[in-house]
Order: C-alpha cells, then sequence, then structure tokens
C-alpha cells in the first residue's frame, strides 16, 4: 500500500445477489418426484449397458454415456454408506433444522449408488456406518426430495 | 513433444480480509510480483488466462473484471473456472500452442466478502440435493468418516496433519495462520462437523498468485532458472457423491498415474522430492497421498507418526504451510505450484527443504475431490 493511501478508512459496499430462478426438473426427475408425491414411492433409473441402477435418478449412466431407459422400483430401506452431524449452524442449513444435524449416505436396497438425506429420530453419538434406515414420508408432499422427511433407524 | 516451463511467480500474503484490495488490486499486486520475479516486462506477456468463480466473486463473468490489471489488454485473455492448478493447465497447452510463447495465467479469490456455506451449497445439485443444505465442510466430514472408517485412520492423525503444517507456516511470511500448536489443541477446538473439527478446517482467506509458463524457445530468455513441466494431467469423477467410494479418489489414481508416466517417474516414492497438496482439511492430506502412490494404502497416518512428511522427512508435504494455514479458493493451486517452483529454484526462504529437484503440485476441484489435476515439476529439462 502506498502511502497517499494512510489513514484512509476502508470503506465497504453491503450488497445481497437475490435473483429467482426456476430449475425445470427435467422428464426423469419429474417422474421421479410425482412417484414420490403421490404414491410415496422411490424410483431408480437403470443402464441397460452396465446393469447399474442409479438413485437419485438420472437420465445418462456416467460411466457408460448411454441413455437409462429403464425404471425400477427401489426399497424404502437401506444402509448407512457414511455420515456427518453439524454442529454448526451454517447458513446453508434449512430454517427449519436446527443443530446437530445428521446427514446420511443412503444407499437404499435396490440402488448401486447412495443418496444423501437427513437422518433422524436417532441421537448422534448412536449413528454409525453400516447400520439399516428406513425412509419417514412427509405429510403434504410437494414433489421435492424433502418429500422424504428423513430416514430413522429400522428397529 | 515441446516443453513448457515456470519462470515466474508472485503472489499476495493471504489473509483473513484484505480491505484495502479489490480483486484487481490483488491481481495488480500477484501480477506485478510474477513478472519482476521472472525479470519481464507485461510486453513480453503474449497473452493471459485468469482463473476465478462467479459464485465467489459474486458477479458474472467475474474473470473478465480482473483483465486489465492482469495487463489483457489488447491481448487474448480467456477464462478457467476451478482451481488454479487447471488455469495453469490451460495456460501451458496455449504456451505450448505455437500461438503464443509466454502466458500469464492469475487466480484469485476472497473468502471474506461472502458466506462461504452458502457458496459451496449451491455446488449440489439443485434439483435433488441443494435443499437438504449440506455444503463442502459437511460433504468432507462425510467423506473424512468414510476414509477414517476404511483405513483406521485416527483423530489424532490427523490432528498431526494440522499441526504440522500451522506449524511450518511459521516459516512462511506469506501465510494467514502460523501457529505453534499441539495435538491435544486440534483434539479439543470446536467440533464443526464430526469427524472435523475447527483445527482440521482451513481457513477462510484472501489472495491471488500468478505464474508465468513460457515454451522452450523463450524459458532462458529472462532472468529466472526455468522450473520445467514434465507432466501434468487432471481427471474427474462421477458428479453425485454417492456414485463415488467417497474414501477412494479414483479420479487422483488415475491423474497422477498419467502425470509419472508422462515424467518418467517409476517409483514416485521414491523419485517425488518435495510435494505441495490440497489439505482444505487435515485427512485430505493422508488420502490424497495414499491414492496417488506417494504413501501405501492406508498407511499416510503411520508415515506421519513417523515425520516422513516434515519439512526434513523423506517427503516434505506442504513445507509452505498449506491451505490449513490459508485457503484462499481457486487461487489456491498457484500458491503450491508458486511454493514448488521455489522449492526447485532453491529460493523458498524459510520453508526450503534440503532436496528439491522433483516436486509433485495437486489441485482439487469439486465436493469431495471430484476432480484433481498433478503436476509434475523438475529442476532438469
Ligand atoms: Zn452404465
Amino acid at each position: 500500500m502506498s502511502d497517499q493511501f494512510k489513514g484512509i478508512e476502508p470503506m465497504v459496499y453491503n450488497s445481497k445477489i437475490n435473483v429467482p430462478y426456476s430449475w425445470w426438473a427435467g422428464d426423469t426427475a419429474s417422474k421421479f418426484y410425482i412417484t414420490l408425491r403421490d404414491e410415496k414411492k422411490i424410483m431408480g433409473t437403470k443402464c441397460t449397458a452396465c446393469n447399474k441402477v442409479f438413485l437419485p435418478p438420472r437420465k445418462v449412466c456416467p460411466s457408460c454415456f448411454t441413455e437409462n431407459t429403464q425404471w425400477v422400483n427401489i426399497s424404502d430401506e437401506g444402509t448407512v454408506i457414511t455420515f456427518t452431524v453439524a454442529r454448526r449452524q451454517f447458513a446453508a442449513i434449512p430454517n427449519d433444522r436446527k443443530v446437530p444435524v445428521i446427514w446420511g449416505m443412503i444407499k437404499l436396497d435396490g440402488a448401486d449408488t447412495a443418496m444423501l438425506h437427513y437422518l433422524d429420530e436417532i441421537k448422534p453419538e448412536n449413528v454409525t456406518i453400516g447400520m439399516r434406515v428406513k425412509a419417514v414420508f412427509s405429510e403434504g408432499r410437494k414433489g421435492t426430495i424433502r418429500d422424504i422427511s428423513h430416514f430413522k433407524p429400522v428397529k | 513433444m515441446d516443453r513448457a516451463a515456470i519462470i515466474g511467480v508472485g503472489m499476495t500474503k493471504i489473509e483473513k480480509n484484505k480491505v484495502r484490495d479489490t480483486f484487481a488490486d490483488m491481481v495488480w499486486e500477484a501480477v506485478n510480483k510474477a513478472l519482476s520475479d521472472a525479470g519481464m516486462t507485461i510486453d513480453d506477456i503474449d497473452n493471459v488466462v485468469t482463473t476465478s468463480s462467479d459464485f465467489w466473486d459474486g458477479r458474472t463473468i467475474s474473470c473478465m473484471a480482473v483483465g486489465d490489471a492482469s495487463g489483457a489488454a489488447h491481448k487474448n485473455v480467456s477464462c478457467v473456472e476451478g482451481d488454479g492448478t487447471y488455469g495453469a493447465f490451460y495456460g501451458m497447452t496455449r504456451s505450448l500452442s505455437g500461438s503464443y510463447k509466454t502466458t500469464l495465467v492469475t487466480g484469485h479469490s476472497k473468502g471474506s466478502q461472502s458466506v462461504s456455506s452458502l457458496i459451496t451449497n449451491s455446488a449440489f445439485d439443485p434439483i435433488y440435493e441443494r435443499a437438504l443444505g449440506m455444503d463442502m465442510v459437511t460433504a468432507c466430514a462425510m467423506q473424512a468418516r468414510s476414509y477414517m472408517h476404511r483405513t483406521k485412520a485416527t483423530p489424532q492423525q490427523l490432528a498431526m496433519v494440522s499441526v504440522k503444517n500451522h506449524g511450518n507456516a511459521l516459516r512462511n511470511p506469506l501465510t494467514q495462520l502460523p501457529m505453534k500448536i499441539t495435538v491435544k489443541d486440534v483434539l479439543e477446538s470446536e467440533m464443526i462437523a464430526d469427524p472435523l473439527r475447527k483445527l482440521n478446517c482451513s481457513p477462510i482467506s484472501d489472495g491471488c498468485a500468478a505464474v508465468i509458463i513460457a515454451h522452450e524457445s523463450v524459458a532462458a530468455k529472462f532472468k529466472q532458472k526455468p522450473v520445467w513441466i514434465k507432466g501434468v494431467s487432471f481427471c474427474a469423477d462421477s458428479f453425485f457423491l454417492g456414485d463415488r467410494d467417497l474414501s477412494r479418489a479414483r479420479s487422483l489414481t488415475e491423474a497422477a498415474k498419467k502425470a509419472y508416466a508422462m515424467a518418467g517417474i517409476k517409483d514416485p516414492k521414491k523419485e517425488i522430492d518435495v510435494a505441495e497438496i490440497y489439505d482444505a482439511f487435515t485427512y485430505q492430506e493422508l488420502m490424497w497421498l495414499e491414492e496417488m502412490g506417494l504413501a501405501d494404502d492406508a498407511m499416510a497416518g503411520k508415515l506421519l507418526e513417523k515425520g516422513e512428511f516434515n519439512i526434513d522427512g523423506r517427503l516434505p508435504v506442504n513445507a509452505s504451510g498449506g491451505l490449513l494455514s490459508g485457503h484462499p479458493v481457486i487461487a489456491a493451486g498457484l500458491y503450491s505450484m508458486a511454493a514448488v517452483v521455489r522449492q526447485i529454484r532453491g529460493d523458498a526462504g524459510g520453508f526450503q527443504v534440503k532436496k528439491a529437484k522433483t516436486g509433485l503440485v495437486h489441485g482439487v476441484n469439486g465436493l469431495g475431490g471430484q476432480s484433481h489435476c498433478v503436476f509434475i515439476l523438475d529442476k532438469d529439462k
């Protein structure tokens, strides 16, 4: 810093970026969400080249670069692959979730990939890798990922 | 194939909050330092690559706003969004293209000006994942747990990475968090997202770094000793975290293999003298070392305990202090690159290691290390 700016108070320009944005879900996610909302069913897409079942479902197999043309029903029960517990109320955490917030990476039976979601109805210290969990569906589903409220331990 | 070399580096000090500098001000400082380091003027620069992220900068086409300060007026200037090492990769290809001989590469960011949790939350898929409220810290915490579960790496070993790198930073005046701390300090620091405590995480930082990459035909024309790019590769893995085995980094293994092959390296454990690795979180240093074959599988923690990665160890890792001691995202990889360049030239000052003929630089982009870039730099052509 050159001397000419000595003693000058650093100014700040406060602003907020807030741009409305509508993400079209696309055919694949639309089908997934409609089934989830209306039938409380979880569906994945399958690659006919490598036979992998993807959850969340997507149109293209990331390994084979082919279109996933088949839909398969996936269980609402699965296994925790890994997890974390937020102890700080990070800005990204939705207002209706208070720390400790537990997220799990959950591989549902019938899927080859894992999905992210909340783990709840369990104390953070009791969560383990490998534990079995089951989806709890939300009341008043709107066709979003939060139509699943969370996953709870299988008793 | 033609060769390219790094012939100048310049960095601002990494700070928590650069209240007196705009993005362009930081770029101006780093670019002038790089030019002076290389013994060049802006007229000796044929073209410019800037590296930045629109979301972090809070503006669209963020790179174009630093063109003036990069001396890009009337030149071909292009941009990369990702880690600085990706900008350097592109800059190198431009210097090798035949169209240009010298490329100035910059990378900048200011974590201080926004809210990193919201910025990194936006890296998640908006349709399937974003609304759950995860961010880079919680994603990496999941990965840390997954890695620790598979390898049995201990919280103590993770803490030792923090102790080592913050300690190394005491030797590097450019760092933000030089600290003499103990394993106990780390293990007693605030739990942020299990298993990551505050001192397992890199800080929020501001900074800019610049490097100048030249074609071999002009590499020796200027003041500085050229540091040769012997090997380089980058690879990406699946976007969705749940598609990957988070305890592994397949794309890093692949990138490292290709970079070693290009550099003619057969035994990286023996042939790499010094490494700067993307340690945004403590576990990453151990995990990346294993995934690129610089430590045996699940052994990095044990080797760390033996002091092998200390500044005077077999393979000094993050002798500069690493990102744990200052982490301007995007610019990060260029800071690492500059640190290795200075090691190889023998002018790393307080953090100079004894033997530095061949060095490795590693950069990361994406959640939980979705993609990796590996450079092998060498004193000899
Ligand atoms: Zn496939």
